[in-house]
């Protein structure tokens, strides 16, 4: 199974980017051979509705399970929407992340257990113009 | 003649210049927009009747997933990331989406359809001394300010003003370039403080690449410093007024009163401030308004 992580760097032992839509790198990697590859992330530059486009560009490169800090209202339904299961990590290097995702250490986001400001799932939508 | 009232940042000033302005000028029947759609507060000082209301819709894509075969052309289509297509299935963001109509007229299956949403508000009415007033309303969580400006600047409730002057809301962003686009002329209203010059400066530069031409409102005069001044002057940027920072005149705004009403003295001030926008309109295009210096720091 392949895994994205959003990264700082396009290097595995690179830090952890905690945005999700607007990180800079997705390094995906495979589960079981440990084989990775960096690719930036389309989205860092969009204008708007950077959440649903990072979700289509991960989609769209076979991930099927992500880990970033905290995903955002319209990121969540379409990550739900795509079947790709969402991790939370706090900080620390892609590399060790992966372990932790390989040891089942890592917590899987639920929109509940996001504390972020601006985290407004439900009725509210996170948009920006 | 539509004069556009901005200032970068909020707080400086703009709807009590945009409305004793408004007041000050007696040639012509006037209309007045309220364009601070997500917090409209000109009917303070002009008292409008708001007898006129119409919704304001966007026409948002609705996919018919029985003709849909995922062929994402939507998606790539869409600017906003307003559609995606995952697992096989297009699915629609309403709160992303400004309502172009790409994915409609791209779709190769005619899978997609519009479906209008109410996503705020105009009314209209008259106001003190014979004014029609106009505002827009964006609805409580509705995050796109923009497309309630634009049907607000289209909408005809009166007959034709030779006069509009638009309150535009505070900042650089969308919605402000929204309620500047087709003006004549730009008055920015500023404080003479580093954060007055500092969001002078981009409100500038937005007037300047959109070819307006622009002229400065000093509102608190007296307080912060001379760099707003020494701006204005190297930018050649036209100072068309002075309001000085007064007790008296915060406590009659704090009432809600304007402030040509209660200082009669301000009358011929802002009808001077009226002519000299018309001249600098009429001379739009000459070195006299734009200016070959550099607005950047």
């Amino acid at each position: 199974m392949k895994l994205a992580i959003s990264a700082v760097e396009p290097i595995i032992n690179a830090p952890f980017d905690a945005r999700f839509g607007r990180c800079a790198y997705f390094i995906f990697v495979d589960a079981e051979t440990h084989a990775w590859k960096a690719s930036p992330n389309p989205a860092l530059t969009s204008g708007g509705g950077a959440g649903t486009q990072a979700a289509q560009f991960i989609a769209g490169q076979g991930a099927q399970a992500v880990v970033s800090s905290s995903f955002g209202p319209n990121a969540y339904e379409a990550l739900v929407a795509a079947g790709i299961k969402m991790y939370s990590a706090r900080a620390g290097l892609v590399e060790n992340i992966f372990e932790d995702f390989v040891s089942g250490e890592l917590e899987e986001f639920s929109p509940s257990s996001d504390s972020g400001k601006n985290a407004r799932h439900g009725r509210h939508k996170g948009a920006r113009r | 003649m539509i004069i556009a009232v901005a200032s970068g940042k909020g707080g400086t000033g703009k709807t009590t210049v945009a409305a004793s302005l408004a007041l000050a000028i007696s040639a012509a029947p006037i209309t007045f927009l309220d364009c601070d759609v997500e917090a409209p507060n000109a009917h303070l000082y002009l008292e409008p009747e708001l007898m006129l209301h119409k919704d304001v819709g966007l026409l948002i894509p609705k996919v018919d997933q029985q003709l849909c075969t995922a062929c994402g052309r939507c998606a790539e289509v869409c600017q906003y990331h307003a559609i995606v297509v995952l697992a096989e299935k297009a699915l629609v963001f309403p709160e992303l989406c400004h309502g172009c109509g790409s994915c409609t007229l791209n779709c190769p299956e005619d899978a997609i359809r519009e479906v209008p949403k109410v996503v705020g508000e105009l009314e209209a009415g008259p106001a003190v001394s014979g004014i029609n007033f106009a505002r827009g309303t964006l609805n409580v969580s509705e995050p796109m300010a923009a497309p309630v400006i634009r049907q607000l600047k289209n909408w005809q409730p009166f007959p034709e003003s030779a006069i509009v002057i638009r309150d535009v809301p505070p900042g650089t962003s969308c919605p402000v370039v929204e309620s500047i686009l087709g003006a004549d002329f730009v008055l920015l209203v500023t404080e003479p403080t580093p954060f007055g010059l500092h969001d002078l400066r981009l409100a500038a530069q937005l007037a300047r690449s959109l070819g307006l031409p622009a002229g400065v409102v000093v509102n608190r005069d007296g307080i912060g410093d001379s760099r707003v001044d020494e701006f204005c002057r190297k930018a050649g940027l036209p100072v068309l007024m002075r309001i000085p920072m007064e007790r008296r005149i915060a406590e009659c705004l704090a009432r809600g009163r304007p402030l040509v009403k209660s200082y009669p003295e301000y009358l011929p001030r802002f009808q001077e401030l009226y002519t000299r926008i018309q001249s600098l309109a009429a001379a739009n295009g000459s070195e006299v308004t734009l200016a070959q210096i550099e607005l950047g720091s």
